[in-house]
C-alpha cells in the first residue's frame, strides 16, 4: 500500500478542439435539480395506485430523471403526497416533511390531499398545505397517470427558474405570533366560520 | 374444544355435525324475516331461564336480545359447552338509532365452526344508564381490539377489558365519540383547533411500553433505553 503520487494539474493545456460551453450557474444547477428529481411517494389511497402506474414501464416517470425513488425522506427531494391524509397521520407527514433536506419540493396528488376532497368530516385534513407547503396541487379523483406526470413536468418547469442567490425559497418559516403576518387561531375560527366547520351541523339533523 | 392451549389442534368446520350431514350449500330464496330459528336459542332459554328477551330471524340469521347483567355468563356458555361451541368471535360492535328514545345496542357475532352456526347476540342500553357492558376478552382474546375500537367509536365502556384505549383515532383526542348520532360530522372543534391538536400529538406517543413486545425483553434491554421507556420519554405524554 502505498500513495500514487499527485498528478501536475495541467488546466492549460486545452487544445482549442475541446467542447466547452457557458452558462449561467442557476440555469446549470437547476437543470441538474429539475431533471434528477428524487420522489418520495406518501401514498395512502387509491392516488398511490395511480402514482405506481406512472412509475411503471408504460408511463415511467424515470424519463424524466426519477428512476430512483427514495422510501427514505432523508434521500428525497420531492414529496409526492398520494391521497387523504387523515388527522392522526398529520404530525407523521410534518415530520417526514421535516426530515427531507434542503432543496426539497411538494406535489399534493389529487383532491383528498390538495383539499379533503369529498371526506369533509372530522378524521381528514382539509388539504396538506395546512400543515406541509405545496408546490404544485394534481387534481383529480384520482389523476390519471398522465395527470401527475404534467405535474411533474409543471414542477420541473418550476424549479427551473429558482434563483440560488434566492434564499428566502429554501426559508421554512414557524410561525411567529410576534410578526404583523400573524393571525391568531381564533380569529381564523371566525374568518372561516361561514365556509370552514360548523358545530350546530350534524349529521342526523338532528 | 381442546382446552389444551400448547398444541396445535386443526379446525375443522362442521366437523361436530357428524360424516352424513348434508354438505353445506348456499341458502336461496331467504326471507327477510321469519324462518328457522337457530336451535342455540332454546338452549339459552333452557339454561339460564329468563336470560333472553327477545329472538327473531332477519335474513336467515338469528338475533338474540340477552338480558345485560346476564350476557357474559351467556357467551362464556355458548364458548365452553361442547353442545355449542362457539369457537369464533367474528364482531363486536353497536348500534345507536336516530331515535333518541331507542336504546343502544351492543352487537356479538358468534360463530360455531364444528356446528356451522351463526348467532348474533345484543344487549340493550337504555339512554342514561351507564353505557357499560361486560368484556368478553377473557373468553375471546380476539375481542381486545373489536371492544376498543367499540369503545373509541361509541364510547361504551367495556368492563374487565385489560387495556381499553382509543384505537382508531389518537389517544388525547377529545372531541368525544365519532359515531354517536350526537356529534357533528366535522367534529366538535374548529378545523384549526382540529389541526393544531392533532400537530401537537406525537406520532411516537401510540407505541408506549405495553403495546410494543419490547415490554416483554424489557429486562434484558440496555440500561438506558429502560430508563427513558421508564420515565415515558419517548411516548411523549
Amino acid at each position: 500500500m502505498g500513495l500514487s503520487p499527485r498528478p501536475e494539474p495541467n488546466f492549460t493545456e486545452l487544445s482549442g478542439d475541446e467542447p466547452w460551453i457557458t452558462t449561467k450557474l442557476d440555469a446549470f444547477v437547476n437543470w441538474g435539480r429539475k431533471n434528477s428529481l428524487w420522489p418520495m411517494p406518501f401514498g395512502t389511497a387509491c392516488c398511490a395506485i395511480e402514482f405506481m402506474a406512472a412509475a411503471a414501464s408504460k408511463y415511467d416517470i424515470a424519463r424524466f430523471g426519477m428512476e430512483r425513488q427514495a422510501f427514505s425522506p432523508r434521500q428525497a427531494d420531492l414529496l409526492i403526497c398520494a391521497g387523504r391524509v387523515p388527522f392522526k397521520l398529520a404530525p407523521v407527514l410534518r415530520r417526514i416533511w421535516q426530515q427531507m433536506p434542503q432543496p426539497k419540493w411538494c406535489i399534493s396528488m389529487g383532491a383528498c390531499a390538495s383539499t379533503g376532497g369529498m371526506f369533509d368530516n372530522y378524521a381528514v385534513v382539509q388539504g396538506i398545505d395546512s400543515i406541509i407547503p405545496v408546490d404544485v396541487y394534481v387534481p383529480g379523483c384520482p389523476p390519471r397517470p398522465e395527470g401527475l406526470l404534467y405535474g411533474i413536468m409543471m414542477l420541473q418547469r418550476k424549479v427551473g427558474n429558482e434563483r440560488m442567490s434566492d434564499k428566502s425559497l429554501r426559508n421554512e418559516m414557524e410561525p411567529d405570533p410576534s410578526s404583523q403576518l400573524y393571525i391568531p387561531p381564533s380569529v381564523i375560527d371566525e374568518i372561516s366560520e361561514p365556509f370552514g366547520n360548523s358545530v350546530h351541523q350534524t349529521r342526523s339533523g338532528l | 374444544m381442546s382446552s389444551d392451549s400448547t398444541s396445535f389442534s386443526p379446525v375443522i368446520a362442521g366437523s361436530a355435525l357428524g360424516s352424513n350431514a348434508a354438505a353445506p350449500a348456499t341458502p336461496k330464496n331467504v326471507a327477510h324475516r321469519g324462518g328457522a330459528l337457530n336451535p342455540t336459542v332454546d338452549a339459552i332459554r333452557a339454561q339460564f331461564a329468563g336470560a333472553v328477551l327477545r329472538a327473531d330471524v332477519v335474513w336467515g340469521e338469528t338475533t338474540v336480545v340477552v338480558d345485560r347483567a346476564r350476557v357474559h355468563d351467556v357467551i362464556r356458555w355458548l364458548h365452553d359447552d361442547p353442545s355449542q361451541a362457539y369457537n369464533y368471535l367474528s364482531d363486536v360492535t353497536a348500534v345507536e338509532f336516530r331515535d333518541l328514545e331507542q336504546p343502544i345496542e351492543v352487537v356479538w357475532h358468534l360463530r360455531s365452526l364444528p356446528y356451522r352456526r351463526f348467532i348474533r347476540l345484543k344487549v340493550l342500553i337504555e339512554k342514561g344508564t351507564p353505557m357499560d357492558v361486560p368484556s368478553v376478552w377473557d373468553i375471546y382474546k380476539g375481542a381486545d381490539w373489536l371492544e376498543r375500537e367499540c369503545y373509541d367509536m361509541f364510547g361504551i365502556t367495556f368492563r374487565g377489558h385489560p387495556d381499553l384505549r382509543r384505537l382508531l383515532m389518537w389517544e388525547q383526542y377529545k372531541e368525544g365519540y365519532p359515531l354517536r348520532k350526537d356529534f357533528p360530522l366535522r367534529g366538535r372543534f374548529s378545523r384549526s383547533e382540529q389541526l393544531r391538536q392533532a400537530l401537537a400529538a406525537n406520532p411516537e406517543a401510540r407505541y408506549s411500553k405495553e403495546e410494543l413486545s419490547i415490554a416483554d425483553a424489557f429486562e434484558d434491554l440496555p440500561a438506558d433505553m429502560r430508563r427513558r421507556l421508564d420515565t415515558g420519554e419517548r411516548t411523549g405524554e
